[in-house]
C-alpha cells in the first residue's frame, strides 16, 4: 500500500488529440504499406496503358463496349473503354479494398486501443481513415484516368472522337469531355467508398464489411439489367457510371447524369454519417467485435433503403419521364441525329461532296416486335428504316437497321441493308479501306426527356 | 522522503451489462514505483489498466491521475502510456516505422528518440524489419518502446514478458525499474510471479473485481501462513518418523510425488522447519533439500484469490 508520506502533484494538463494532419498521414503510410493496395495502385497506373495499347494494336476492336469500336480512329476512346470497365467493376472493387477495411483492419490486428490511446480522439480517427481511404481511390482512379489516356494517345493518336450521337469532337474536346466524364464518375466512387466505410465499421472484424461496395455493385447491375421504371434507375447511387455517356451526345444529356451526381452525393454524406454515428457508438473495450446484426439492419441498411425510397420519390415527382423511358419518339430522333452525322463522316472518308444535315434532312421510323408489341421499352427487336435526302437528287435514300436497346439507354445500330450504305464491314477510300461508320454504331436515347412527340409538339 | 502520488483510485467501479468487472477498488501509486497487479483470469485486471489509459471510465468512484481527475474517456493526462491486451502494432510496417507513425502522431517527432526507445529494449538490430516477422517476444519489446517514446509519467503495461525470452525479460526488467529510477510510476499486470516479485515492491491482488490484497509483496507472503515444504533426505522413512514427532509440523500428501520418489511434503511455520532440520541431523538423516511445493507469493496469490484450493490432508503413512 501507498506510504502515507505520498502527496498529490500539481494537477496535469489533459492529454490533447493528435492533429488531424498527423492523423491523416499515419493511416495513409499504414493504408500505403499494406502490399495489396500497392500492387493495385500501381496496377491502376500501369494496367490501362498497356491493355489500350494492346487491344488498340489489334485488328478485332471490343464493339461491344461503348467507344470500343473507336480505338483505332481516336487515342481517346481508349480511356472511355477503361472507364466503362472501371464503371462496371474496377471503382466498386477498389472501393472494397481502400475504403472498406480501413476499419475492418484494426479489428483484425486488435489495435484499436493502442490508437485510441496515441490519437486520444475517436471523431478523428473517423476523419483520418476516411480521408486517407478517399485519398488512396482518388490516386487509383487518377492512375486509371490518365494511363487509361495516355494509352490511348500513344497507341492511336489524339484524333478527333465520334461521339455517340456520331457528331465529331475536336481533340481539345474530346481531351475536355474525357476528363469530365472521369470526374462525374468521382460522386458515384465516393458512394460506393462511403458504403464501404459504413460496412467496415458495421461488421468490425467479418469480412463481409469488404463486401459491401462490391454487393452493392452487383445489386444495382441486377438491377440495371432488369425493366425498372426510369425514375427508380436513375435515382440509384450507380446511376452516374452510366450517365457519363450522355456528356457525349450534342446537346449532351446532362439531367440524367446531374441527378446521378446528386443522387450519389446524398448516398455518400448519408452513408459517411451513419458510419460516423456507429464508429463513435461502438465498444472499443470488445476485441471480438464482430458488428451486430440489429444495429447494422437499423443503423445502415434501413437508412440507406429509406433513402432509395425518398429519391425514387423525388426523381419522380421532379422529372416528366415515366416508364422505361424509353419509347419510338425518342429513338427515332437519336437514331436520325446519329445517321445523319455519321453519314457525314462517311462522305469525308469517301471524299464525296460535303453535305449538311439541314439538306440530309434525316428521319427514321422505328418499329418493336411488329404489330403485336408496343414501341416502348428496351430489346433487340427494334427495326428502323433511316431516311435521307441529298441535294440536287429528287429521289431519298433509305437504310434499314436492328436496334439493340438495353434498359440504361444505349442502343447498338447494326445496319441491315443495302450493302451499298451499311453493308460493309468496310468502306473503300482513295487512300485504302476505313471503318465504315455507319456499318454498325452505338448511341444514347436520354431516358429523363419528354416524349419526342411532345418535344416536337 | 515525500513521493508524488501518480494514482489515486478510491472506490472504482466498472460493470459491462450484468457483469461487475471492478468493485469498489482502490489504489494508490507513487511515483518512482513499480506496482503490480496480480490475479486471476476476469479478475478486472485488463479493466482496471484501461481505466488507467483511459479506454474507458468508472461508473462509480474517483480517479485521480497525476493529480487531475479522468471524469470522460480519453481524458488521461499527457505523460500516461502503454498498453492491454498486447501491444498494438501493424505488422506491414518496420518497427522503426511503427515508432516514428507513433511519434509523430503524438507530437516526438525525433527520429533520435525513435533509435533510443528501439536500443533500450534490445530492437536496433531489427529495427528495419517488418513487424509481420517479430515473435511474440520482440513485439512486447517494441510495444514497450512504443510506450517509452513519449517518456511517460506513468507507465501502464499488460503482461510486459509475456513471450519474452530470458534476455528479452532481462531487457524489460531493466527499462521498468530503469524508468522508475527515473520517477515514473509504474502500473503492470502479470501472472508470472517470478517477475512480479522482481519488479515490484507492492502488489495489488485483485479477484472478482474486488482488491483482496494491496500492500508490499513481503507482507503478502506472510499472509499465506504456513507454507508447504516438500523435503528431500537420504532416509526418507526416517525422516517421515521424525517429523512426525516434530511439534507444529505435519506432514501431508503430496498430489504430485510418485510412489518411489523419496518426499515428503510438510506443513509448519518457520520455527518448526528449522527444529526439524536440527532434528534430522542429530538423527543422522543426510538432508538434500528443503524448498517451499509453490513459491510464497504464488502460494499466496492462490490462497487469496481462491483459484487453487490447498491440499490440506495429512498423509497417513
Amino acid at each position: 500500500m501507498t506510504a502515507t508520506t505520498a502527496e498529490t502533484p500539481p494537477a496535469a494538463d489533459e492529454a490533447r488529440p493528435a492533429p488531424l494532419p498527423r492523423g491523416y498521414r499515419f493511416e495513409l503510410v499504414k493504408l500505403l504499406s499494406q502490399w495489396r493496395i500497392r500492387l493495385v495502385l500501381a496496377a491502376c497506373w500501369i494496367a490501362p496503358a498497356v491493355f489500350v495499347a494492346a487491344v488498340s494494336m489489334q485488328s478485332s476492336l471490343p464493339a461491344d463496349t461503348v467507344f470500343g469500336r473507336w480505338m483505332h480512329a481516336s487515342g481517346w476512346a481508349g480511356s472511355l473503354v477503361v472507364l466503362g470497365f472501371s464503371c462496371t467493376w474496377a471503382l466498386p472493387l477498389l472501393t472494397s479494398l481502400a475504403a472498406g477495411d480501413v476499419f475492418a483492419a484494426e479489428d483484425r490486428l486488435g489495435t484499436w486501443r493502442h490508437l485510441l490511446v496515441a490519437v486520444r480522439s475517436p471523431r478523428r480517427i473517423f476523419v483520418a481513415k476516411a480521408l486517407a481511404s478517399l485519398t488512396v481511390i482518388l490516386a487509383m482512379t487518377a492512375g486509371l484516368a490518365v494511363s487509361g489516356i495516355a494509352g490511348g494517345l500513344a497507341a492511336a493518336g489524339g484524333h478527333p472522337l465520334a461521339g455517340l450521337d456520331g457528331h465529331m469532337l475536336s481533340s481539345g474536346d474530346a481531351a475536355t469531355t474525357v476528363l469530365l466524364a472521369w470526374g462525374c464518375v468521382l460522386a458515384p466512387t465516393l458512394a460506393f467508398a462511403a458504403v464501404g466505410l459504413l460496412g467496415s465499421v458495421a461488421l468490425g472484424r467479418s469480412p463481409m464489411g469488404l463486401l459491401m461496395p462490391a454487393l452493392l455493385a452487383l445489386g444495382l447491375q441486377l438491377a440495371q439489367m432488369l425493366p425498372l421504371p426510369v425514375a427508380v434507375r436513375t435515382a440509384l447511387p450507380g446511376e452516374a457510371f452510366l450517365a457519363w455517356r450522355g456528356l457525349f451526345t450534342a446537346p449532351a444529356q446532362t439531367r440524367p447524369l446531374l441527378i446521378g451526381i446528386a443522387v450519389a452525393l446524398v448516398w455518400a454524406v448519408v452513408a459517411t454519417a451513419l458510419a460516423y454515428r456507429l464508429f463513435l457508438r461502438r465498444d472499443f473495450t470488445d476485441l471480438a467485435y464482430d458488428g451486430s446484426g440489429r444495429r447494422v439492419t437499423v443503423h445502415g441498411v434501413l437508412p440507406l433503403a429509406l433513402l432509395a425510397v425518398l429519391t425514387v420519390a423525388l426523381v419522380s415527382w421532379t422529372t416528366p419521364a415515366s416508364g422505361s423511358g424509353i419509347d419510338r419518339g425518342k429513338l427515332e430522333d437519336s437514331l436520325a441525329t446519329s445517321y445523319g452525322h455519321l453519314y457525314r463522316l462517311q462522305t469525308r472518308e469517301l471524299h464525296r461532296p460535303a453535305v449538311t444535315e439541314a439538306q440530309l434532312r434525316t428521319t427514321a421510323s422505328c418499329d418493336k416486335g411488329g404489330d403485336r408489341v408496343a414501341d416502348e421499352g428496351p430489346g433487340n427487336d427494334w427495326r428502323c428504316v433511316v431516311t435521307w435526302h441529298l441535294p440536287g437528287v429528287s429521289s431519298t435514300g433509305t437504310a434499314i437497321y436492328q436496334l439493340d436497346v438495353t434498359a440504361d439507354g444505349r442502343y447498338v445500330a447494326d445496319g441491315d441493308g443495302p450493302k451499298e450504305v451499311n453493308g460493309y464491314f468496310q468502306v473503300r477510300t482513295s487512300s485504302g479501306d476505313a471503318p465504315n461508320p455507319l456499318w454498325q454504331f452505338d448511341g444514347n436515347v436520354d431516358l429523363l426527356a419528354g416524349p419526342a412527340s411532345a418535344q416536337k409538339g | 522522503m515525500r513521493r508524488s502520488r501518480v494514482v489515486r483510485a478510491r472506490g472504482i467501479t466498472k460493470s459491462f451489462g450484468d457483469v461487475v468487472a471492478l468493485d469498489g477498488v482502490d489504489l494508490e501509486v507513487e511515483a518512482g514505483q513499480v506496482h503490480g497487479l496480480v490475479g486471476p483470469n476476469g479478475a478486472g485486471k485488463t479493466t482496471l489498466l484501461g481505466l488507467l489509459l483511459g479506454l474507458a471510465v468508472a461508473d462509480r468512484g474517483r480517479l485521480e491521475i497525476l493529480g487531475a481527475p479522468v471524469g470522460r474517456t480519453l481524458a488521461v493526462p499527457d505523460g500516461v502510456a502503454g498498453f492491454v491486451d498486447g501491444p498494438g502494432l501493424y505488422p506491414s510496417l518496420t518497427a522503426r516505422q511503427n515508432l516514428t507513425a507513433l511519434a509523430r502522431l503524438r507530437g516526438h517527432d525525433s527520429a533520435a528518440g525513435v533509435g533510443e526507445a528501439l536500443e533500450q529494449v534490445g530492437l536496433t538490430d531489427v529495427a528495419d524489419d517488418r513487424v509481420r516477422g517479430f515473435s511474440l517476444g520482440m513485439r512486447q519489446r517494441l510495444g514497450l518502446a512504443a510506450a517509452l517514446l513519449t517518456r511517460p509519467r506513468l507507465l501502464v503495461i499488460d503482461e510486459p514478458a509475456n513471450g519474452l525470452d530470458p534476455a528479452g525479460k532481462r531487457h524489460v526488467h531493466r527499462v521498468i525499474t530503469g524508468l522508475a529510477a527515473d520517477g515514473a510510476a509504474v502500473v503492470m499486470s502479470s501472472h508470472r510471479m517470478d517477475d512480479l516479485a522482481a519488479l515490484c515492491p507492492e502488489v495489488t491482488v485483485l479477484a472478482t473485481g474486488r482488491v483482496v490484497f494491496s500492500g508490499p509483496v513481503g507482507k503478502l507472503a506472510a499472509e499465506v501462513g504456513d507454507l508447504d515444504h516438500r523435503l528431500l533426505t537420504a532416509d526418507p522413512p526416517a525422516a517421515r518418523e521424525v517429523a512426525s514427532r516434530t511439534p507444529g509440523l505435519r506432514v501431508v500428501r503430496d498430489p504430485q510425488a510418485g510412489p518411489d520418489d523419496g518426499a515428503l511434503v510438510v506443513r509448519g511455520p518457520v520455527q518448526a522447519l528449522d527444529d526439524l532440520v536440527v532434528r534430522l541431523v542429530e538423527a543422522g538423516v543426510a538432508v538434500r533439500g528443503l524448498a517451499p511445493v509453490v513459491p510464497p507469493l504464488e502460494a499466496a496469490f492462490l490462497a487469496l484469490t481462491g483459484t487453487e484450493p490447498r491440499e490440506t490432508e495429512e498423509d497417513p503413512r
